[in-house]
């Protein structure tokens, strides 16, 4: 293998430019692949994150997953029985005994829960209405298992507590109703009350629909403005690992018998859509690697027409086709490994660039730096992309070369 | 004397439209130790015999015995193992790898059989090139040597592996007189003191009367 290797090497030496050449193709392939899976993925990382602070990791609602199974059809699972035309019985909506169930769901462990009474109300001002949910919610819970503390900017979550009329809108609404803390607002409800309720929070998460129709109160003022006494019709829960959301709805779900959602579940059209950018994001980087093996290609294929001569003498001295082809192989391998050495160097130092550019993003305060991943896969990554590139780029040439007949050459050189 | 190589009835056919046999039905015994010499005009098919009788091609049909082994029906790498072992080849031009000094030219075989541990090898390809006259041009590359002095590490590289039988082709026919008689005395010398087979195609009258035999082909057959 020695001997193979200092051939291999004595031909990418005496070639010096060329072999240059096609090294920093691989480099700038590599470093491109870096910066810009990195930057996506740290995008995509970002995202996600942002997305699981500031949804519920899993959502427990008043609804089941299967349509409940009429009593007939339930009798006879295995008979030919349909049931047509079947009004279902009026129910109450909500979580039956949702106490009794946060309980439950508290007592899992690494779970945080919080009931929330959810409905739509109108608010009257100035003339004006306006179509809002209304979120009946305890402050203290409603703390533990979403970020909603974070985005209030003016007066505190505990308000609603402290004020039983209080109710927190979002900073957009407020802007677009003229409203400001302190003022008063009417709230009706679709059952006909109406309540006076005062502002006493007001917060911007940066998600414009978001801040122009949600609104906070204490649930059980929502509950009586609803007349809804004693129900939630939402459980919303946190947990300390969100990746385990999924496995942890399903145990929910079978715990309470309600419809339990994961994050993942509620954003799958998201996180499709993410797959669908990492499947486009590796083509391109990975075109730009294929790019760079043609650079390869041109040094193998040209170092084996300059060298017919030696494959020729190597055979007639007892070279095998496979040595031939190894020699070849080997230097196509090692511009790969090389470059691609070469273009983590530079890939990084692209990674820490991109990492330095600072963005203003809406929803946010301050300017943010680029998400850039530094995960080590990617690096696995680019590198096995890079050697694959440059196998497929050294085989077919290498493979022309070892074929080559030794007195074909020797008639040709005579 | 034994026979070292036996060529039964070969004929070599390049396909084509239209087939062209370079050699045809030829019949040679060459024994162990001897010098034969295989002479002819231009395009008789003198080379083309001797990269059949040095396995470097195969024959369209006939046999080959090499040292009592049948090798028409090997495969490549095998002949390429029976190349590698027990034949050394030296060419019109040297063919040494330019990349590499005469001293690495001539390790190569040793590097690739790897019968020799590495010492040894380097010992020996020293002194190979110290006999053949290239002391002090160890670690020279090609381009640094005269053209007789390029074919003196040719032919050290073909005797590194201590092959039985050395296969030569026009090996002065890009020499200067004085290299070509130098050469010549150097492949005379490895018969008579090495009892080594030299089979040499050449042009050359002078070169091919020191031989123990002269072999001629026309047209593809023996005369």
């Amino acid at each position: 293998m020695q001997l193979h290797l200092d051939i291999a090497w004595s031909h990418l030496r005496t070639r010096r430019r060329q072999t240059i050449a096609s090294l920093l193709g691989v480099v700038l392939g590599v470093a491109f692949f870096l910066a810009v899976s990195s930057l996506m993925r740290g995008s995509e990382l970002d995202f996600i994150a942002r997305l699981v602070d500031s949804t519920p990791h899993i959502t427990v609602s008043d609804e089941f997953r299967d349509p409940n199974v009429q009593p007939a059809v339930q009798r006879n699972p295995d008979a030919a029985v349909s049931v047509l035309h079947v009004k279902p019985l009026t129910e109450r909506r909500g979580i039956r005994q949702y106490k009794r169930r946060l309980e439950q769901i508290d007592a899992m462990p690494g779970l945080r829960a919080a009931p929330v009474l959810i409905g739509q109300v109108i608010f009257s001002f100035a003339g004006r209405d306006e179509a809002v949910t209304l979120s009946g919610i305890e402050p203290a819970r409603m703390k533990d298992v979403t970020t909603i503390e974070d985005d209030i900017v003016e007066g505190s979550l505990e308000a609603i507590d402290a004020d039983p009329n209080g109710i927190i809108i979002g900073r957009a609404l407020a802007q677009k109703l003229s409203l400001a803390t302190g003022d008063t607002v009417s709230v009706v409800s679709p059952v006909g009350n109406v309540r006076v309720m005062r502002i006493v929070g007001l917060f911007h998460t940066g998600r414009a629909a978001f801040d122009e129709s949600q609104t906070y109160a204490q649930l059980t003022r929502v509950q009586a403005l609803l007349n809804r006494p004693n129900v939630a019709n939402t459980i919303i829960a946190r947990l300390e690992d969100p990746y385990d959301a999924r496995t942890t709805a399903a145990r929910v779900e079978r715990l309470t018998g309600y419809k339990a959602v994961s994050w993942q579940e509620a954003s799958e059209d998201i996180l499709s859509t993410l797959m669908v950018r990492n499947v486009i994001m590796f083509t391109v980087v990975g075109a730009i690697l294929l790019v760079a093996s043609f650079g390869i290609y041109n040094v193998i294929s040209s170092v084996i027409m300059e060298k017919t001569r030696d494959i020729a003498i190597l055979k007639s001295m007892g070279f095998r086709a496979g040595d031939i082809e190894l020699i070849f192989l080997i230097e196509g391998l090692a511009v790969g490994a090389a470059g691609s050495v070469l273009g983590f160097l530079a890939g990084s130092g692209l990674m820490w660039v991109t990492g330095q550019v600072r963005l203003a993003v809406p929803g946010e305060s301050d300017p943010i730096n680029l998400p850039v991943y530094w995960g080590g896969g990617q690096f696995a990554l680019a590198m096995l992309f890079a050697m694959l590139s440059a196998l497929a780029a050294t085989y077919l040439p290498a493979r022309r070369g070892a074929r080559l007949a030794p007195v074909a050459i020797l008639r040709g050189a005579a | 004397m034994s026979a070292i190589l036996v060529a039964e009835n070969l004929t070599r056919t390049l396909p084509g439209e239209v087939p062209v046999t370079l050699v045809r039905d030829v019949s040679l015994s060459i024994d162990r130790g001897e010098f034969v010499v295989i002479k002819g005009p231009s395009g008789s098919g003198k080379s083309s015999l001797l990269y059949l009788l040095g396995l470097l091609d195969q024959p369209t049909s006939g046999t080959l015995t090499l040292e009592g082994e049948p090798t028409t029906d090997y495969d490549e790498d095998r002949l390429a193992a029976m190349r590698l072992a027990k034949l050394g080849f030296v060419f019109q031009f040297h063919f040494l790898l330019a990349e590499f000094s005469a001293f690495d030219n001539v390790r190569l075989p040793m590097r690739r059989l790897g019968r020799l541990p590495a010492d040894r090898q380097r010992q020996r390809a020293l002194q190979l090139l110290q006999d053949l006259g290239l002391a002090g041009h160890e670690h020279k590359r090609p381009s640094q040597l005269s053209g007789g002095q390029r074919q003196r590490v040719a032919i050290a590289r073909a005797l590194a592996n201590d092959p039985p039988i050395i296969l030569t082709d026009e090996p002065t026919g890009a020499l200067d007189s004085k290299s070509s008689i130098n050469v010549k005395d150097i492949l005379k010398e490895l018969v008579r003191s090495h009892d080594r087979t030299v089979i040499a195609v050449t042009h050359d009258d002078h070169f091919a009367a020191g031989a123990d035999r002269q072999v001629e082909i026309i047209d593809g057959r023996l005369a």
